[in-house]
């Protein structure tokens, strides 16, 4: 999909099929007093990979974490400014929070499989949103575990707890999940910081084949990996919104010096 | 080297102390245990399960007081826990940073350590006086007074050791915290939560004080729990007193069955413990 359109095209189209599926407009986040998103604006790319870089405390996560309201959870934290989503700003008080969760899924750092096997790992969230028969429900659960590539591993032992699986196989049964109760974001955040390399590139060849149906933004400390997976890429740093640019220009021939220090690992 | 040998001297030292004040604290329990062992098993009989408590100089057993007592625990169990494991669910996850929170934990820790005569009193005060008379639903009621404090308390502790991220997880696929609570944080702790139940149980099944202002004792099988209902614990203390040589055997075997069931209910609750920790 292209970036670059011309405005009337861009009024004409309907609103589902606006490039910009989630628009972060003059967002600010508070801890407290203390401020950890400098108004922040930036476009999260329908069907295309986003990636968040920036030493740690930039507010990669914190931005993450307002995507869902996951902050929601905790008292004093608050967030100003606009996130749209198909055009509806999400941080509104009317907003239902089950629904929005419903529709932008979550996978985060460490795998965190429910205590339950492996088929109601996946079941679980579905039958929360919808009422079928246990034939379509098998296929659903088979359809989530083959998107998130883990379905030949596990079709066997289905009834098995999902704490037994390893870590990069927990972490895909985490996908699975999040993509049984079919959203239309996914948020990463550090997906693969708790696996080996191959299982981190099995991860990055999901994301990569799950970014066809979702739009998806990620978090990586990764520089590697951030190039490797990402379509567009947003350097943060102390809660600044520093540079945003397709991934490769980023990488390539950044604008800001301190994009280049940092993907240089001059500092961070 | 010279340093070395004085640590390694005053490590020998420490780990002397230590096993010292272990078998000091320890030959006290070994000695009840057998003072128990050697004196209740000596009127271990059939007769003990079946038959009720005697007038002096005739033989009996503990029916009536080991039915009195299974039913007020019950009883006492199936009033408190539920109070407890809500109150401790809202503490852990509804309530977790709200004031309200902090000032029940503070309340809970001092009725968790309050002496239970006075819980005995209290309930006397309460239900006994007005009712005008012993009860065994008053017995009930008071167990139950002091299962509370200690389920409100593990189920707090076990619901704040499920890791935050397996909230998050759940929150994150649009559960709500209802949802999420019941399905999620309840399962992961389980085992925990039932470890708690057990110790509760464990606690108010050798509960004297607040049985005898409440249940008092009564010489009859009952089961009418408007009347008052005899427990072991009640009856041991009733019999040791006395100057009846086989009311003080009851008493002696009446403690030997109450200790064994609630050394069995504590290691279940400690087997069921470990479980958890190794998943």
């Amino acid at each position: 999909m292209s970036l670059v359109m011309d405005v009337p095209a861009a009024q004409s189209m309907s609103r589902s099929d606006l490039p910009e599926k989630v628009s972060v407009r003059h967002l600010s986040f508070f801890y407290g007093e203390t401020e950890a998103l400098k108004s922040i604006s930036l476009p999260l790319h329908r069907n295309e990979v986003t990636a968040f870089i920036g030493p740690s405390g930039c507010g990669k996560s914190t931005l993450l974490r307002v995507l869902n309201r996951m902050y929601d959870l905790y008292p004093n934290q608050r967030a100003e400014g606009e996130v749209l989503l198909d055009g509806e700003n999400i941080l509104s008080p009317d907003q239902d929070l089950n629904l929005l969760r419903a529709r932008v899924g979550m996978v985060f750092q460490k795998p965190t499989p429910f205590p339950m096997s492996i088929y109601d790992n996946i079941a679980f969230g579905i039958k929360l949103y919808e009422r079928m028969n246990k034939a379509e429900l098998d296929r659903r659960v088979e359809e989530a575990l083959r998107g998130a590539a883990l379905w030949n591993e596990v079709k066997d032992k289905l009834g098995a707890s999902g704490l037994s699986l390893s870590g990069g196989q927990q972490q895909r049964l985490c996908i699975a999940r999040t993509v049984a109760i079919h959203p239309e974001v996914i948020l990463f955040d550090e997906p693969c910081s708790a696996l080996d390399p191959i299982s981190t590139a099995k991860i990055e060849e999901l994301i990569d084949e799950l970014s066809e149906q979702y739009t998806i933004a990620i978090v990586t400390h990764n520089m590697q990996q951030a190039a490797r997976v990402s379509e567009y890429a947003a350097f943060m740093y102390l809660g600044e919104l520093i540079e945003f640019d397709r991934t490769r220009r980023v990488f390539t021939s950044p604008e800001k010096k301190q994009t280049q220090d940092y993907i240089t690992g001059r500092f961070g | 080297m010279a340093l070395y040998d004085a640590r390694r001297r005053s490590n020998t030292i420490v780990m002397g102390l230590c096993v010292a004040a272990s078998a000091f604290g320890l030959a006290f329990l070994v000695l009840i245990l057998l003072a128990l062992l050697w004196n209740g098993l000596a009127g271990l009989t059939p007769s003990v399960f079946i038959e009720m408590t005697p007038p002096p100089g005739s033989s009996g057993g503990l029916l009536n007081a080991i039915l009195g007592s299974l039913i007020m625990t019950v009883l006492g169990v199936a009033f408190g826990a539920p109070l407890g494991m809500l109150a401790g669910t809202y503490m852990a996850e509804y309530g977790r940073y709200s004031k309200l929170t902090f000032f029940v934990r503070f309340i809970n820790d001092i009725l968790l350590s309050a002496p239970s005569i006075i819980v005995g009193l209290f309930v006397y005060e309460v239900i006994v006086v007005r009712m005008g008379h012993f009860s065994g639903i008053a017995g009930a009621i008071a167990l139950a007074v002091i299962v509370v404090p200690v389920v409100v308390r593990t189920t707090e502790d076990m619901l704040l050791l499920v890791p935050g991220p397996l909230r998050e997880a759940a929150t994150a696929l649009g559960l709500p915290r209802s949802h999420m609570i019941i399905r999620v944080a309840y399962r992961a702790a389980r085992a925990g939560l039932v470890t708690g139940v057990l110790l509760a149980v464990a606690r108010v099944s050798g509960e004297t004080a607040p049985l005898l202002f409440t249940a008092l004792n009564n010489q009859f099988l009952s089961t009418n729990l408007n009347a008052p209902m005899a427990s072991v614990p009640a009856v041991i203390f009733q019999f040791a007193l006395s100057p009846y040589r086989d009311w003080q055997q009851l008493a002696w075997t009446g403690a030997l069955i109450i200790t064994f069931a609630v050394l069995a209910l504590s290691i279940t609750a400690r087997v069921l413990a470990r479980q958890r920790i190794a998943k």
